[in-house]
């Protein structure tokens, strides 16, 4: 199943680094998060956009992982050719990853 | 406890404006801020200033001030702003004539500069933080380079009785913080008390991306009532504690899941938010409902400032050309696939010197290269087929006439290209690109200039 049916997500943008949020819906999905959405992972589904390492930051109070894409934005918002040159998008590609199957998979409204 | 309540004026440079006017008449405000300056806004402010002495300042000002002052000034809302942009003290001065039209008098309003820094970063050694090399190599193309100030000038702006507030560059929280920092007398070097309030500024700082905005996915996080999206308000005790909302009435969310998403956003290390008066420490921030749309914020806390501020450095980076043409209907993939061949041979075939080239189909793989419609990776054959496809070409280079050549590249398979090109559109501008570099506190001298309307 998709990471959508499990975390919410926002992009940010500093420079050619970008960020991007994953925040579980379900506070007690946090640890199946964690154990699945790894830096690796996130480095390889982003193979044809992130040049740089990619860093995990873990706020388990808010059930949440901060992703931080380094050389990720073209050479940076300012002068990439990008059309989404601050990679605000970026956030709806991540949820489309391929998570194990999970029971507390939410419904969708 | 004594609380203040500050508002959110504006996300960004080219915000709604009406939001921000309910936001004053119905918030019971004491502060109304406006943060309007990405990074690489001031560089162009800078060459407004430099076609024009007196303009370098925010485009939407005059509408902006000509919206809220009337409310403003009858409520007694204090205005702080970096709407200043290249120019604080020409805005200050636009500011005084919108108020005397509108009969409004006796306003005070201060004009903060002194982030400026380029005559100093001209003769110094400054490397840059994005790449190799030095502030001094980029030689004649620089146009602006401008220090992150904090709240000082701000702080002393308010107890001098300003009731609008007019910075150019300052830390975006800044423009959130100096309101706490001057009511709750909160010390300078109390780093846990800045870095809650960094917490707030933070929040607050994009408007309405905290309220609903840069958030709604239909059938997962439903927002209601998205045109009419309200802006947030903060309101903010003397220990720091906070509730987030908005007012009644208006539409969107302040929920616990658009603020989680808003506390992340443009964060790194949430240990280490680096501001010019604190480094903010994010990582046991608490979020709890506290009513419909209230949501209550603490524990953020924080440590000793950095030694040096933070420069955008503003120069003249490169041109960029483009070129966009669509296809429809079955096969429209395998013509824009084509499409794109024949432009990248005539790029070739007709010598253009360009630096960087990209290559897109807008509805496959523009956004999300390398995505599950791998185009670029060899996996053609993955690809769905798409009912329309629109093919972009963009390219960097050294002159403007160069990069005209890319866009017509395109253009030109009106004529000469796969069957049923439509909508082509073409473009050239320059790039004002934004490199970083740090310099010592010392170097930076802010002031203060009052005017009174």
């Amino acid at each position: 199943m998709k990471l959508r049916e499990l975390a919410h997500a926002r992009t940010g943008d500093k420079g050619d680094t970008s960020n991007i949020s994953v925040i579980a819906y379900d506070q007690g999905d946090f640890a199946f998060l964690r154990e699945h959405v790894t830096a690796d992972r996130v480095k390889a589904h982003f193979a044809d956009i992130v040049r740089g390492e990619v860093d995990r930051y873990e706020l388990p109070g808010l059930g949440a992982l901060n992703f931080v894409l380094h050389s990720a934005l073209g050479g940076g918002v300012t002068r990439s050719l990008s059309l989404d040159a601050h990679g605000k998008s970026l956030s709806s590609c991540l949820l489309e990853m391929e998570v194990p199957d999970n029971q507390s998979a939410r419904e969708p409204a | 406890m004594r609380t203040i309540r500050i508002g959110s004026g504006a996300g960004y440079a080219g915000d709604r404006i009406e939001p921000t006017l309910e936001l004053a008449q119905n918030g019971d405000l004491h502060y109304l801020g406006f943060e309007c300056l990405a990074e690489r806004t001031i560089a162009l402010a800078q060459q407004a200033r430099l076609a024009n002495p007196d303009d370098g300042y925010d485009p939407l000002l005059t509408a902006r001030m000509e919206t809220v002052l009337p409310t403003c000034a009858r409520r007694r809302i204090r205005i702080i702003t970096n709407m200043g942009a290249a120019n604080p003290q020409g805005a200050a001065q636009e500011v005084a004539r919108v108020a005397r039209r509108l009969g409004l008098h006796g306003l005070k309003i201060a004009a903060v500069t002194g982030d400026d820094v380029l005559a100093t970063l001209r003769g110094g050694d400054y490397p840059l933080l994005e790449r190799p090399g030095t502030v001094a190599e980029l030689g004649d193309r620089i146009i602006s380079a401008n220090a992150y100030l904090g709240v000082a000038p701000i702080v002393d702006a308010l107890r001098s009785g300003a009731d609008i507030v007019i910075t150019g560059r300052v830390a975006d929280p800044a423009l959130f913080l100096a309101p706490l920092v001057y009511e709750f007398g909160w010390d300078l070097a109390d780093w846990d008390m800045l870095g809650k309030g960094t917490v707030v500024g933070h929040l607050l700082e994009c408007a309405g991306q905290i309220t609903g905005g840069y958030f709604a996915d239909p059938g997962y996080k439903d927002v209601h009532d998205l045109a009419r999206l309200g802006f947030p308000l903060a309101e903010v005790a003397s220990d720091g504690s906070a509730i987030i909302t908005k007012v009644a009435g208006s539409g969107g969310e302040v929920s616990l899941r658009s603020c989680k998403e808003q506390l992340l956003y443009e964060l790194h290390d949430p240990t280490k938010y680096l501001q010019p008066d604190v480094v903010a420490d994010f990582s046991a921030v608490r979020l709890e409902p506290d009513g419909a749309d209230r949501i209550a914020v603490s524990g953020g806390s924080g440590t000793t400032r950095p030694e040096t501020l933070k420069v955008s450095v503003g120069y003249r980076d490169s041109y960029v050309g483009e070129g966009q043409i669509s296809y429809a209907g079955t096969g429209a993939l395998a013509r824009g696939r084509l499409a794109l061949d024949i432009v990248r041979e005539r790029l070739n075939l007709i010598g253009v010197r360009a630096q960087e080239l990209r290559f897109d189909l807008i509805g496959v793989d523009a956004l999300h290269r390398g995505g599950q419609n791998a185009l670029h990776r060899g996996k053609q054959d993955a690809v769905s087929e798409p009912p329309e496809v629109r093919v972009r070409v963009a390219g960097r280079t050294a002159t403007l006439a160069e990069a005209v050549r890319i866009g017509n590249e395109v253009e030109t398979l009106y004529t000469n290209g796969p069957a049923g090109g439509g909508g082509a559109a073409k473009s050239a501008r320059e790039v004002i690109a934004v490199v970083s570099t740090l310099i010592p506190r010392s170097a930076v001298t802010p002031t203060v200039q009052y005017s009174v309307a």
